[in-house]
This record gives C-alpha cells, structure tokens and sequence, in this order.
C-alpha cells in the first residue's frame, strides 16, 4: 500500500475508527509489558545511586513523564498545524485528544518532580526556569481543553485550539534549554545532549523502556480518545448508526 | 522486602511517585473507556427513538 494512499485512507473516519480499534489492544498490551519490566527493572535490578541513593528512582517516572508531556504539545501541535493549513480534519480530531492526556503526563511530571526535589533540594517548589516553564505548559494544555470546550461550533474550537497550541510552541524550547540559559536548581540534560549520555547503562535502560512504555500507552489512549470524538462529531450520520446497531446486535 | 519497600529512607517520596503514575495512567484508560460507553448510549438510544417514529 502507498504512503499516499494510506494518509488518504486514514483522513475518512470510518476506515480511521476502525484501523484504531485494531491496533489499541496490541499497543495497550506492548505497553502494560513494558510498564512492568521497566519499573521492576528500575526499582529492583537498577544500582542505588551513590550520590542520591534510592531517591533517584523517582527519575524512572519522572524523566518519561516530563518527555511525554512536550512530546504530546508537539504532536498536537503539529495536528493542529495540518488542519490549519491543509483543512486534515483528523488532525483535529487528533490535536483535540492529545490535550488531556498531555496535561495528565505534565502534572505527573510537575508532581514527580516535586517529590524528588524535596529530598534533594530541600524544597517542594522553586521558581526556578525549568520548573516554571513546566508549569506554564501545564496551563497550556488546561488552556487548550478549556477553550475547546467553550465553543459550541467543534470545527471552529478545533480551529481556534489549533492555533492556541501553535502559538504555545515557543515554550517548548524554553523547557528543553532553560536548564542551559539560566541559573537553575534543576540539573541539566543527561541523555538528550550531543555526545554520550553520562548514566550507566544498568540506569539507563529501565528509564528508556519506561519512556517507550508511555509512548505506546500515549498512542493507545490517544487513539481511544480519537475513537470517541470522532463518534460524538458523526453522531448523525449513516456510518456510525450502522457501526454501533451492528455492535449492539 | 521490608528493605526495599524502605527504599533506603526515600519511601515516602519513592513509592507516592510510583503510585501517581499508576492513577494517572488508570485515569487516562478509564476516561475514554467510560466516554466511549456513555456516547454509544446515547446514539443508540436516540437512533431507536427516532426508528420508532418512523414506523
């Protein structure tokens, strides 16, 4: 099959609820396998650090979670960018499902981060650059649902959220680099800097399996998610009558 | 096992972190599961509506 073809395809609702309904198990499923490894990996097999003792531990959540909560902005971001300016009425469908499950992933962040720095820095919070512009993605994203649900017209939401979240683009190099640009508590990059990630390996792997856990649990629920807007926009039409008689039967 | 759960002192930091990720990550299924079940509902329901009036 075509690349052309298969972007195609995927823009027609029905053909997309039903290629989604196919892989959500299998992601779901890679995912809670993952999941399990990692931590397991992370909490047990994982050396306690000879700095922070078994504090760190709290990087195999926190690390993932603080990934996942840009990585989510830039694909609702980019979604947004494709019904913009190529009228994809998926990506709206998909920019719009992205946002809770990105708020959730930077709260965990937010409050993981919290719970480490407490007994590292002495401190629950600071206003530190790092730390704030984590928080201000975190209304981003409050944002966006916010506004997405205060407009009755859902093409026009999708519209005016699209836009939200482009503009809230320039935050995300804020976050990546701020440990750089500023004099900051936080440490700077371990792993997503040129040259060799400075953590050993036996640290270093159960905080990648962990991170690919949540990228496929965030496929999956970003999917379900699409699944369900995609039902409430199509409410009235033939399809998916059709669908949910023939599941009901 | 005592030990680990002790997590040399970090326990109380260590284990909450662990659990917020899993209430996040069961929230996140339950939502869209509960949203799918509560939409599917209401279609039905006004579709069957709808097909009795027609009759």
């Amino acid at each position: 099959m075509g690349i052309k073809r298969f972007f195609h395809q995927m823009g027609s609702p029905q053909y997309f609820y039903r290629v989604a309904g196919l892989w959500i198990p299998w992601l779901l499923g890679a995912s809670l396998l993952l999941l399990v490894i990692g931590w397991v990996d992370g909490l047990v097999y994982a050396p306690t650090d000879y700095q922070q003792g078994d504090s760190y531990r709290i990087m195999f959540i926190h690390v993932p979670a603080a990934w996942m909560s840009m990585f989510i902005y830039m694909v609702m971001a980019f979604s947004g960018l494709l019904s913009l300016v190529w009228r994809v009425k998926m990506g709206e469908v998909i920019a719009v499902s992205c946002a809770p499950i990105g708020a959730s992933f930077t709260l965990l962040a937010l409050a993981t981060g919290s719970l480490w720095g407490k007994p590292m820095w002495g401190t629950w919070w600071v206003w530190d650059a790092r730390l704030t512009s984590e928080l201000i993605l975190f209304f981003l994203y409050l944002g966006v649902i916010a506004l997405y649900g205060a407009i009755e017209d859902r093409r026009v939401g999708a519209r005016a959220v699209a836009i939200l979240a482009l503009v809230g683009v320039v935050n995300i190099p804020i976050i990546h680099y701020s440990v750089e640009w500023w004099n900051t508590l936080h440490q700077p990059a371990t792993i997503t800097k040129l040259g060799k990630p400075s953590i050993v390996p036996s640290m270093l792997i159960p905080l990648l399996i962990g991170a690919l856990a949540f990228k496929l649990f965030f496929f999956a629920t970003v999917l379900m998610r699409a699944r369900n807007e995609l039902l409430e926009r199509d409410r009235n039409t033939r399809w998916v009558k059709n669908l949910l008689e023939a599941e009901a039967k | 096992m005592s030990e680990f759960l002790h997590m040399g002192g970090y326990a109380a930091y260590v284990w909450p972190s662990y659990g917020l990720a899993l209430v996040i990550l069961v929230y996140n299924l339950i939502g869209p599961l509960a949203q799918h079940r509560r939409l599917r509902a209401a279609i039905l329901r006004k579709a069957r509506r709808a097909g009795r009036h027609a009759r």
